[in-house]
């Protein structure tokens, strides 16, 4: 084989190992209950195909040649365990579909339990978005570990911590019943939210650990709205995801200093990714039914608004935070809200909004910090305007945004 | 739970202390003290003066060998540490992460030994 086919099938075999890797795990996991032999197993499979696909040519389904590999290979691990009685019913289970994985040309998908499963309330809350990245997108848990700055070794454990889980507490594979179901939806669309990183929202800060993995988030999000179509606030969250995405390039100027949201150049927005997230936001309130997500994108769409009316609504990303706080009243929540509210009516009703605050709740938080600094500078009070500086520069990560402080300190 | 970030500094790490003050390296390390202290976790601390400063000495055959320099001569030199009280590893880590040496030089979170101390000092 030339090297150029040789390269062909390496990076098909990649994207199939892609595009088919949460698929392959999740239906294999929701015949085992065993998330982690199956991923093992799937690894095999992978392997076999790096060695065999160059050299017989990629099969007609790919895919089925990979499931067909690794339900192999996990019978093999589990006979080499020897834990018989225990593996049994397992085996039992993959054989009763033995006749329907030799066509598999659709196999179901069983995507949408792993991710209810992923984000179970018997795991660990912060575990279930590294659990959907490394069982329904494959990552490792060396990326997944450095995106929340732990050890790659820690997150290894954790990972098989949560797997293990899984298994002895008897975890489910499906979807949740009316009553429990929109609890268990909203955790799932936190998971994936949560690995598009915290920061995206914030008024002066970046979150560096979120940044690598946003891509992943909204890979997480397309693959949720495929499986359920129906769920306006899947959409919304995928909106919001696109909309901050748009922004990202012009976060950032020529010599890589932080800029602001308000003083960035809109020509350096992605117009395609702000169109597709404006269908999915219209088609989202077609429904009916708003939510948290939909209306933190109803704030992003605002302000994408600026690139068309050279504008900002800023009456109505107050409001729209304030249903947010009705929702419930977090941190992020009621500082953006005065930020907003600063650009409405001013930063002395701002700045009310943030004295209520209990300051216990924010002495590490930084965008307190970094809006309250603005205000207090507007408002002329320059020394508590300086000590709110410190604050905020004293608590924030990126070393950008850490120099845009010092400079608005002076 | 005490913890002690350990500051490793490269080389322009410690050459930015050559100065008044009004560098923003040496601003954005007072804001990072102020906010520690503020978020009531610092318990103490201190800046070291330059690897070149540091003199070594072991006793080899009962023998002084005093070497001239750090303990170890590597790209990136302890410069100071931090010991913060704080309930979790993570949140350590997080502090850690907003430390200014971290984005030029690393740092290392440890916890401090409190039972190996208990034993020493009883």
């Amino acid at each position: 084989m030339s090297g150029g086919a040789l390269e062909d099938t390496q990076r098909a075999i990649e994207r199939v190992a892609r595009e088919s890797y949460g698929r392959l795990v999740a239906y294999l996991s929701a015949h085992t209950r065993d998330v982690a032999a199956s991923e093992d197993a799937l690894s095999e499979a992978l392997l076999a195909a790096l060695r065999a696909w160059p050299r017989d040519g990629l099969p007609q389904n790919p895919e089925a040649w990979l499931l067909t590999a690794a339900r192999r290979s996990f019978i093999d691990l589990i006979r080499h365990q020897r834990v018989v009685s225990e593996s049994e019913p397992t085996l039992l289970l993959l054989r009763e579909d033995s006749t329907e994985m030799n066509l598999a040309t659709d196999f179901p998908d069983e995507r949408l339990k792993l991710l209810f499963v992923c984000a179970h309330p018997a795991i660990d809350p912060a575990m279930h978005t590294p659990l959907m990245l490394q069982t329904v997108l494959g990552l490792d848990a060396g990326r997944i570990a450095g995106a929340f700055l732990v050890s790659p070794k820690t997150m290894g454990q954790r990972l098989v911590r949560a797997k293990t889980k899984i298994r002895h507490a008897g975890i489910q594979f499906e979807i949740p019943d009316k009553r429990e179901l929109p609890d268990r939806f909203e955790a799932v669309l936190e998971a994936i939210y949560a690995g598009f990183g915290i920061g995206w929202d914030d008024m002066a800060g970046i979150d560096q650990r979120g940044r690598e993995l946003t891509e992943e988030a909204i890979w997480l999000a397309r693959v949720l709205l495929e499986l359920i179509p129906d769920e306006p606030e899947a959409r919304g969250l995928l909106a919001l995801m696109l909309y901050c995405e748009a922004r990202r390039s012009a976060r950032r100027g020529a010599d890589r200093e932080y800029i602001p949201l308000s003083e960035q150049d809109t020509k350096q927005w992605c117009f395609a990714l702000i169109d597709e997230a404006e269908q999915h936001l219209a088609a989202a309130f077609h429904f009916g039914r708003p939510g948290r997500f939909q209306l933190e994108a109803a704030i992003q769409s605002a302000h994408a608004e600026r690139a068309r009316s050279g504008r900002t609504d800023w009456v109505a990303i107050s409001a729209f935070y304030q249903q947010l706080i009705r929702i419930s009243p977090t941190l992020g929540r009621r500082t953006g809200y005065a930020a907003a509210l600063a650009e409405a009516n001013g930063p002395q009703a701002a700045l009310a909004v943030l004295n209520a605050i209990e300051s216990d709740a924010v002495s590490s938080y930084q965008p307190y910090w970094a809006v309250r600094a603005h205000l207090l500078q507007q408002l002329g009070k320059t020394s508590e305007a300086s000590d709110a500086y410190d604050r905020a520069i004293g608590l924030a990560e990126d070393p950008a945004v850490r120099e845009f402080l010092l400079k608005r300190r002076k | 739970m005490q913890f002690a970030l350990l500051i490793y500094e490269s080389r322009e790490g410690f050459a930015m202390r050559n100065s008044d003050g009004t560098d923003s390296y040496t601003g954005a390390w007072r804001a990072y003290h102020r906010s520690m202290v503020e978020a009531g976790i610092y318990v103490g601390g201190d800046p070291l003066q330059v690897p070149e400063t540091g003199t070594t000495v072991r006793i080899k055959d009962g023998k002084r060998h005093v070497q001239d320099g750090p303990y170890a001569d590597t790209k990136e030199n302890l410069g100071g540490f931090a010991i913060l009280e704080v309930p979790s590893l993570d949140i350590a880590l997080d502090w850690a992460a907003r430390c200014p040496a971290a984005s030029i030089g690393a740092v290392e979170v440890r916890p401090l030994a409190t039972a190996t101390k208990h034993r020493v000092v009883a």
